[in-house]
């Protein structure tokens, strides 16, 4: 019998850690994912004229269920924006950026992304952007389709 | 989920926290919580064998353990067998939950207590984890980024400038001196701090809270038993929260509805008549929103604990606000008080706790 204290006879084996089952996004936030993956960008209308995007199942407000998907942007403006200066690697840019709301155009409420600007003298609330989709083969459903957005006058 | 018109009054009878600290190096949760439960039932005499209910806050993601308020019970000693609950909130919630035990006339005590060490985790990672995670988590944002979105709209929208953060921020530290438990406090006039360096802009250092590791506790009672155990208890008269939505783009970030709501529902009214307000408001600017939907006067008495500017444990800061409060009441200088305590990415939802020297209408 091989000694069981020997470093090389030591057992070993893979242990993998994984989720086994897999979970479905539902049809308001899978079709606004597809959307993404499509180079779309939809929202949802909702009560008292909103646009919700992105879209949820449910108003914001009054918490009734949302109407059709509509196609917004993809431009749109900046409500609300703050400078990052220290972009830690979970971020979607490496270089220090913007975050912002945006509100797309036709949209009644801001998209949470970030502005490649260069430059917080390059922001302003208001200011006009459009997205950078990812290239088509890239896309995979996922908010970060978007890979940023940019001013609008930088093309 | 407002006050009831009906049953027993509830009060605080005691209140105690840990010194408020940057790092606990050298003690986990359940030794930094002993000698808060310890200090809290010694204030008025009791032990545990007292407490009909035992209600905590906390959060696993914090500690890195799940069922982490398991293993914090050994602070009590989980034998004999007791009644428990646990949020995974700001002990305020705990609170919360052990006020309708006791307006339900099963139990006459409760201890509430949490703690909160955020200095062994990457704060900014674990706190993007509460975001919604199709349409916000993926971009990590940290909640500095978060507050700071709000900051901007506050100034765009002409609420407040930057000097006014710096104003807030100057005032919290310098009364956060008279407050021993304080981590940050100083007195630092406001011109001084607008040198500091912005976090994220529109925030500077200053208008950011300390990250704190800490814990606190609280004793509440109901009917008579608040008297036999307090010379002056603090009644709560009300108390309620509320909250909105978790699709951050589609709020009003200058003002705080669901606030307002909870002061409404914790009978406040439009304009909250109070002597004092601990106001759990994490960034400088987010004290202005919440004096606004609260209609705080200027004669109120805002944080004289410092808030959470000079010390913002997590899980633990809304229960400070409540213990604050309670205590100014206890000690004689307030007769009308008001705590309120946040959770959530910029003041997503939020919990006001309305405070008295008399025993509220509805008697015992």
């Amino acid at each position: 019998m091989p000694d069981p204290t020997a470093a090389d006879e030591v057992l070993r084996a893979p242990h993998v850690l994984e989720y086994t089952y897999t979970r479905s996004v539902g049809p308001v936030i899978g079709a606004f994912l597809t959307g993404l993956r499509q180079g779309r960008i939809l929202g949802a209308t909702g009560d008292e004229g909103r646009v919700v995007v992105p879209p949820a199942e449910y108003d914001p407000v009054t918490a009734r269920p949302s109407g059709e998907l509509v196609e917004v942007g993809p431009g749109g403006a900046v409500s609300t924006w703050a400078w990052e200066n220290e972009p830690t690697a979970d971020h979607p840019l490496s270089r220090p950026f913007a975050w912002a709301l945006v509100v797309l155009d036709g949209a009644t409420t801001g998209l949470l992304h970030v502005v490649d600007a260069g430059s917080p003298d390059a922001m302003a609330s208001g200011m006009r952007v459009r997205p950078r989709f990812r290239p088509e083969g890239e896309r995979r459903g996922h908010l970060l389709d978007i890979e940023c957005f940019v001013p609008e006058e930088s093309s | 989920m407002s006050a009831a018109p009906t049953g027993r009054p509830v009060a605080v009878v005691s209140f105690a926290q840990s010194p408020q600290v940057r790092r606990e190096d050298h003690r986990n949760e359940v030794e930094m919580l002993m000698p808060v439960v310890e200090e809290v039932f010694s204030r008025i005499g009791v032990t545990k064998a007292d407490m009909g209910f035992v209600c905590s806050g906390s959060s696993d993601y914090l500690v890195g353990a799940p069922f982490s308020f398991v293993s914090a019970l050994d602070a009590v000693g989980v034998w004999p067998p007791m009644r428990e609950s646990h949020v995974e909130m700001d002990g305020a919630w705990a609170l919360y939950e052990a006020w309708t035990m006791l307006r339900a006339g099963d139990v006459d005590t409760a201890l509430v207590y949490s703690f909160g060490r955020s200095s062994p985790g990457q704060l900014a990672k674990i706190l993007a984890l509460q975001l919604d995670p199709y349409y916000l988590a993926p971009l990590w944002p940290p909640p500095t980024a978060l507050a700071a979105l709000q900051a901007r709209a506050v100034i765009d929208a002409g609420r407040a400038t930057e000097e006014d953060f710096a104003e807030v921020a100057a005032r919290s530290r310098r009364q956060a001196l008279a407050n021993p438990h304080a981590q940050l406090s100083g007195d630092r006039a406001p011109g001084e701090l607008m040198k500091d360096d912005y976090v994220v802009s529109p925030l500077r250092r200053h208008a950011l809270p300390p990250i704190t590791d800490g814990a606190a506790a609280v004793v509440l009672a109901a009917g008579e038993r608040a008297t036999e155990l307090c010379d002056r208890p603090a009644w709560i008269t009300g108390i309620d929260h509320r909250i909105e939505t978790h699709a951050l783009g589609a709020r009003d970030l200058t003002s705080s509805p669901s606030t307002t709501l909870a002061a409404r529902g914790a009978g406040l009214g439009e304009r909250a008549a109070v002597d004092v307000a601990e106001l759990h408001a994490p960034y400088a600017h987010q004290e202005l929103i919440l004096r606004d939907a609260l209609g705080l006067g200027a004669e109120v008495s805002v944080n004289p604990s410092g808030g959470a500017l000079a010390a913002n444990a997590l899980m633990v800061a809304g229960l400070i606000r409540i213990g604050e409060a309670a205590q100014r009441i206890m000690d004689g200088s307030a007769a009308r008080a008001l705590a309120h305590a946040t959770s959530g990415p910029c003041l997503q939802q939020n919990l006001v706790c309305a405070l008295a020297a008399e025993t509220p209408s509805g008697g015992r």
